[in-house]
């Protein structure tokens, strides 16, 4: 039943027209189905997460198994803690990895190297954490804020060099040329000039990333572990929200499961806070992102 | 992409040293990405030693996974791994190819801005909170409504037999495949952007309609790129871990009910990492992240060969 355009009889015309507007109408469902879940889990999340959220949420430490009440200051604060760890660890390697790829790499080298970074984005990221268990867990025989802010940060290097290459590229070339022109040394040249033009760009890169990893789980089970106390030692294992809304969902009780859902808004808008922060850096100037 | 060479007739003596350095730790910084990627494949191949030379290739088609009895075999947590991405595929490609067209050809410019960031926004959800959704909002109906009734209307093939626990591969399938869906359409919707205007208008001069159009000058033209978006959502789908552990149910069991649970890779690793007690154990948990990054690493690649040179960069698109 191949549509041939040669000899239209009126009744196959109505057809194909027919058939056109239901292909039509399929797509338009199609995409209310794609973002109708977008809407139902951040509705539940509302409804189930507001209702949950108290202030010992916020200012208490979990309560021994069973128990009703507490909260998950101490996640909060240590999934805060984890991402300040894992920039620590991530940005320079990706801003500097970056400044390679935009100004000095070869093309070929540039390629090799964009093609690691492409793949180094696809490894699940439970892989990333049974890495770190062997080099950092392992040796130091204990699982550590250290191990988790490391298996984080690692995920976020391929993520922010790709972006800072990204904007270092759009730095114009007669920028570099006149400041070379001057007499300055090509790393002052790069440091002062070219990243110090493009620093909000990589700015909005290096949250891009956070966002990514702020969500992550996988990488944490072995190496964060979870905590029920304060961590007051980053060498011992160390708390985090979504480690904790992990624990709780798949627990029998439903205290915890209420609790689930109250740490899941505060990630959530922990996440969608990150979000915004890059959709206002980046609002004038298009090429960001 | 290289700047020209510094101009400066007389260089400062010793201006040389800081430039080379600088030189060197950016290169350092960028050689790290190599770097990495050998020591993940090193470090997963060190970890899985003891249980590759006890098991040998047989592990891969072994199914017993008995740790008391000290038996691993991969067969179950490959096979689950599979069909759950391979429904998450089945779901997510119509939806995703069907949602890129929606977007670049027919909807009114107005509405594409905020349906793109709604999609962006189902990307940004985190794994563990799809998991906790799908506990406690999307298994309860599909276990009440949707299956149901696929039992009743489609229960004569083995696909849809068996008790209905909710827990289950298609639960798995499900989600996963809500979970690629961002990816594979602004994947899908870079790749049908790419496709030349004059296509679409030849279609049309010929008195096409617009169905007509898209399946004659848009589809067929961006096939292999569709493609690549579809391998690359798999891709990413094989390595879903959280919310896959929280719906799937973690059985180690083949059937050919898709009612039934089942368990993957990355959900046994995630599930009993920390609590394997013997260093075999540990070790089969080490070969099976072996044997996920492989495919993972394999399918990412061949995505990449398959979209090359049709979008820029596939990571830095999709936040």
């Amino acid at each position: 039943m191949d549509a041939s355009p040669y000899l239209p009889s009126p009744r196959f015309a109505r057809w194909r027209r027919w058939k056109s507007g239901a292909i039509t109408g399929i797509l338009v469902a199609c995409a209310l189905a794609v973002i109708a879940p977008l809407f139902l889990v951040i509705y539940f999340l509302l409804v189930r997460g507001y209702s949950s959220l108290d202030w010992s949420f916020f200012t208490q430490l979990p309560k021994p198994t069973g128990e009703v009440g507490g909260g998950m200051a101490n996640a909060i604060v240590g999934t805060l803690t984890l991402l300040a760890m894992a920039t620590v660890v991530g940005v320079p390697f990706g801003v500097f990895g970056g400044i390679y790829l935009a100004e000095y790499g070869s093309d070929r080298a540039n390629d090799w190297i964009r093609f690691a970074a492409d793949v180094l984005n696809g490894v699940p990221s439970i892989v990333w954490g049974m890495v770190v268990y062997l080099i950092l867990v392992v040796p130091f025989k204990t699982f550590s804020a250290y191990a988790g802010g490391v298996a984080l940060g690692l995920m976020m290097v391929p993520l922010v060099m790709r972006t800072t290459e990204e904007v270092l590229v759009l730095v114009p070339q007669s920028y570099r040329e006149a400041a070379l022109a001057l007499g300055i040394a090509r790393w002052k040249v790069i440091m002062v000039i070219v990243v110090r033009t493009a620093l909000k760009g990589i700015g909005t890169g290096v949250i891009v990333a956070l966002a990514r990893i702020a969500g992550e789980t996988a990488p944490l089970l072995f190496t964060a572990l979870g905590n029920n106390f304060w961590n007051h030692n980053l060498k011992e294992p160390i708390s985090a929200l979504p480690l904790q809304i992990f624990a709780y969902s798949i627990s029998p009780y439903d205290d915890w499961h209420r609790q689930a859902w109250a740490g899941a808004l505060v990630l959530m808008a922990l996440i969608l806070a990150l979000n915004i922060t890059v959709r206002v850096l980046s609002r004038d100037r298009q090429s960001t992102l | 992409m290289s700047t020209p060479s510094s101009t400066s007739i007389l260089p400062a003596p010793g201006s040389r040293f800081p430039n080379i350095a600088f030189k060197w730790a950016a290169g350092l910084a960028a050689a790290m990405i190599i770097v990495l990627i050998i020591l993940v494949g090193w470090e997963l191949y060190a970890g899985s030693r003891l249980s590759l030379s006890k098991f040998g290739a047989g592990f891969l088609w072994s199914s017993e996974w008995d740790p008391v009895a000290e038996k691993y075999g991969a067969l179950p947590f490959i096979f689950g791994t599979l069909v759950s991405s391979l429904l998450a595929l089945l779901i997510a490609v119509p939806l995703g190819v069907a949602t890129a067209l929606f977007l670049t050809e027919l909807a009114p410019m107005r509405m594409r801005q905020p349906i793109t960031m709604a999609i962006e926004m189902l990307a940004a959800v985190p794994s563990v909170i799809f998991g906790l959704w799908g506990i406690f909002v999307l298994i309860p109906w599909l276990r009440d409504h949707l299956f149901v009734w696929l039992k009743h209307t489609l229960g004569f093939l083995p696909l849809f037999q068996g008790p209905i626990y909710g827990v289950s591969m298609l639960a798995a399938g499900v989600i996963i495949a809500i979970m690629i869906l961002p990816i594979v359409t602004s994947i899908s919707r870079e790749i049908l952007r790419s496709v030349p205007n004059l296509q679409r208008e030849a279609a049309y001069a010929l008195g096409a309609t617009r169905w007509e159009v898209l399946r004659i000058a848009v589809l067929s033209y961006a096939r292999r790129g569709l493609f690549g978006a579809a391998i690359l959502g798999l891709g990413r789908a094989l390595g879903e871990t959280m919310a896959v552990t929280m719906v799937i149910g973690n059985r180690p069991q083949i059937s050919a009910s898709l009612f039934a649970p089942g368990y993957t890779l990355a959900s046994v690793i995630a599930n009993e990492f920390t609590e394997a007690t013997t260093d075999l154990y540990l070790s089969s948990l080490f070969e099976l992240g072996l044997v996920l990054l492989a495919v993972t690493i394999l399918v990412n690649i061949a995505a990449q060969i398959m979209l090359k040179g049709i979008t820029g960069s596939v990571s830095s698109k999709v936040a």
